[in-house]
């Protein structure tokens, strides 16, 4: 790999021309947002200028320019991302694309809506409410961009009964590391026209091209929602109970697991209250339907077979306000956790739905074989747990020799069960050991020839994902 | 300790027309729920009685539909329920509807030692039915109480947040007493209970049952006020005053133009 150019002002003035100066930004006019995303834990890396694109155009001619002089571009959305997908790890240009969030056309004829990417993933569900229609995926993090959505294919708590990102995504245009603007996917239902090359730019992490334009797809808007807050007096009990519905018909849209350590962090650091706080761990359900009686059938069957599993009791959330105060919490759990340590490192391996409680004991023995707090939550009907590692008050270098050596089992074992590094967070680059050790030599050396055929060159979003040799 | 709990059921949504002959909501076909501000009262009420034993009954005015209304509060820990439904009791305004409510209580609760209310309602608003219902029944009566204190000798201690004085009360009971949104959590409603529930029967009682049997006072007859004209507030034609200091009121302004998408 030849090393990377270093930007001048005259290739600022370039890049000031080719798109406008007011939306050019060098050295001390970089603000320092644009060094992280929403885990600086995992290192803050400055890029050399920040341009802020306003049209594929734009896009392509600052890609053009990129490839032909060998700059290292990468591309950004909201930022809000948990695996430093869009640090600039080694310099050069940050492509934002956060000026780019119009929705540009809806077909509801076809059911589908055109974006920028980036359109904010709570714009889009607003709009399509808006519209009578509904845009399922609902990560936790609503502020994150429909882009950045798609490029790491997020899930979030409704993946259960909805799907991920990935489910959602009709055709793209995109704009290759050579600045050519090329389509992907098409809107048709059907398609075996050669390989389905979208499918594999989705959760690639902006490291094969930039998408400009999404065509995304949305649903019939569900009338009915309730959700049922469920106590249990174990783990066991209360993860043990996620199969039963995953072989029901029931179809939960959402199966979220919390322990009672959160609910409490929630209210101490937040003042966020859960109305049912004193069980060791919690389920949360959410019911959608077309029409009442259907709903509450299926709340009522789901009822039963929490009781019968063990529940404590199960309670109805059938109105706004009871959702929301028990949504309100399991959306803070990021927030609280954050609230409570100075500092933490994350992951969101994902395992089999039958292998959780498995995964979250062994969990429970690193805790103390390490004296490091874990926290684990998450979307317990995907089998996607969310685990914090808390360094609390234990000395900073201490943390971060343990906490890796940590990770590394919790990987291995998610590896043991048939687990995957991440469920929806993404790779970027905290995670590529990570995913290399799982993966081995064999599929790596795949993901190089993938990368390679799109950029050879290794200028967009290097770094991520892989590394090359 | 024996309680009496007010509730009301209220359209489920924003999205509720107004009959403009009547002034009155058209509830039919709407989704309706307790009046989140009763979910308040309802947790006081069952909070005391898990402090000093007793009952708590639920009460309500209303069709017969709020029956629905009253299985859920029986799901929350409700030991009775009465509904007070009846022709005569239909277009009462505030002073109509607290009649109604404290001459049901008189007519079938019995003795009692509190009542409470939610500080209002989403759909009427007024916050006067509570502390109306204690001057027909001539107890004492505190509003949007936000802490309950001590309960004994007879007595009830209850604290007010104002704006920069708080204030403490003690009542003599049997009194009344409307709490504020936030004094506590309102507990979910409980399949448990439900089930435990199941054979248990929400009282319909009618005009009939009613101690006054004089229909004058009830209903759109008994009422003091009639509802004119419901309409929404006029816009303020799209302006927007800023008063700020300039720095201040730059921000918002791009704020406003972000939000908007105009840069």
């Amino acid at each position: 790999m030849n090393a990377y150019h270093k930007l001048t002002k005259e290739d600022v003035e370039y890049l000031k021309s080719i798109t406008a100066p007011e939306r050019v930004y060098f050295e001390e006019e970089i603000e320092y947002d644009y060094h992280h995303d929403e885990m600086p834990d995992f290192g803050t890396f400055p890029p050399e200028v920040v341009v802020l694109a306003l049209s594929t155009e734009e896009v392509s001619a600052v890609m053009k320019y990129a490839w032909e002089n060998n700059i290292p571009v990468t591309p950004r959305g909201a930022g809000t991302g948990l695996a430093g997908g869009c640090v600039p790890l080694y310099g050069g240009i940050l492509l934002s694309l956060e000026k780019m969030n119009k929705i540009l056309e809806w077909n509801l004829d076809n059911m589908t809506v055109v974006v920028e990417p980036g359109v904010l993933v709570m714009e889009l569900a607003n709009a399509a409410i808006e519209q009578g229609v509904f845009y399922p995926p609902e990560p936790g993090e609503k502020t994150a961009s429909i882009g950045g959505n798609v490029m790491t294919n997020a899930g979030g708590m409704k993946a259960v009964g909805y799907g991920v990102t990935r489910s959602y995504v009709v055709d793209m245009e995109a704009v290759m590391p050579d600045g050519s603007v090329m389509q992907f996917g098409s809107n048709v239902v059907k398609n075996t026209s050669g390989y389905d090359v979208k499918d594999l730019i989705i959760g690639s992490e902006g490291t094969l091209c930039i998408a400009t334009k999404l065509r995304m797809r949305v649903i019939t808007q569900p009338k009915y929602s309730n959700t049922l807050l469920v106590p249990y007096g174990s783990l066991e009990e209360c993860l043990g109970t996620v199969p039963k519905f995953i072989r029901s018909d029931l179809n939960p849209a959402a199966i979220e697991y919390m322990p009672h350590s959160l609910i409490e962090e929630a209210a101490k650091y937040l003042n966020k209250i859960m109305p049912h706080r004193t069980a060791n761990s919690y389920l949360i359900l959410m019911f959608d339907g077309q029409t009442e009686e259907d709903v509450e059938r299926r709340c009522d069957e789901a009822a039963k077979i929490c009781l019968e599993s063990g529940a404590e009791d199960v309670f109805l959330c059938n109105t706004d306000e009871r959702k929301d105060a028990v949504w309100t919490v399991r959306g803070s759990a990021l927030e609280a956790l954050k609230a409570s340590s100075p500092d933490m490192d994350e992951c969101d391996i994902v395992v089999p739905r039958n292998r959780i409680v498995d995964f979250s004991h062994f969990a429970d023995q690193l805790m103390e074989k390490y004296g490091i707090r874990i926290s684990i939550q998450g979307h317990a009907g995907d089998g996607n747990m969310h685990i914090q590692l808390m360094k609390d008050d234990m000395d900073k270098e201490l943390f971060l020799k343990r906490g890796p050596l940590l990770m590394n089992e919790l990987y291995e074992k998610a590896k043991e069960l048939d687990g995957q590094v991440s469920g929806e967070h993404g790779i970027g680059h905290a995670r590529v050991e990570a995913l290399e050790n799982h993966m081995g030599d064999r599929m790596i050396t795949l993901y190089r020839a993938i990368k390679n055929a799109f950029d050879e060159k290794n200028i967009l979003n290097p770094g991520k994902i892989i590394r090359l040799k | 300790m024996k309680i009496v709990a007010c509730i009301k059921q209220v359209p489920g949504t924003s999205q509720v027309e107004i009959d403009e002959t009547t002034g009155s909501l058209k509830r039919d076909g709407v989704p309706a729920k307790i009046n989140p501000y009763d979910l308040y009262a309802l947790e006081i009420a069952l909070q005391l009685k898990e402090r000093f034993g007793g009952t708590v009954t639920a009460v309500t005015m209303g069709p017969n539909q709020a029956e629905v209304m009253m299985r859920e509060a029986f799901m929350m820990g409700v030991d009775n329920a009465y509904v007070f439904t009846d022709r005569t009791f239909a277009g009462a305004d505030v002073l109509a509807t607290s009649y109604t409510l404290a001459q049901g209580i008189k007519s079938v609760c019995g003795d009692f030692d509190l009542i409470v209310c939610g500080k209002q309602t989403t759909d009427g608003d007024t916050a006067q039915v509570g502390p109306s219902i204690s001057e027909w029944l001539q107890i004492p009566c505190t509003a949007w109480v936000t802490e309950i204190g001590e309960v004994e000798d007879g007595k009830i201690t209850v604290a007010q947040d104002f704006v920069d004085v708080r204030q403490k009360a003690r009542l003599t009971m049997p009194c009344l007493i409307t709490v504020e949104k936030d004094i506590c959590t309102p507990r979910l409603p409980s399949y448990k209970l439900k089930a435990a529930s199941a054979d248990k029967k929400v009282e319909m009682i009618t005009f009939a049952e009613f101690l006054d049997q004089d229909s004058s006072h009830y209903g759109s007859n008994g009422s003091a006020t009639s509802v004119e004209r419901i309409f929404p507030p006029e816009g303020r034609g799209g302006q927007q005053w800023m008063t700020k200091d300039m720095d201040t009121t730059a921000e918002e302004m791009a704020g406003i133009f972000i939000g908007r998408k105009y840069i």
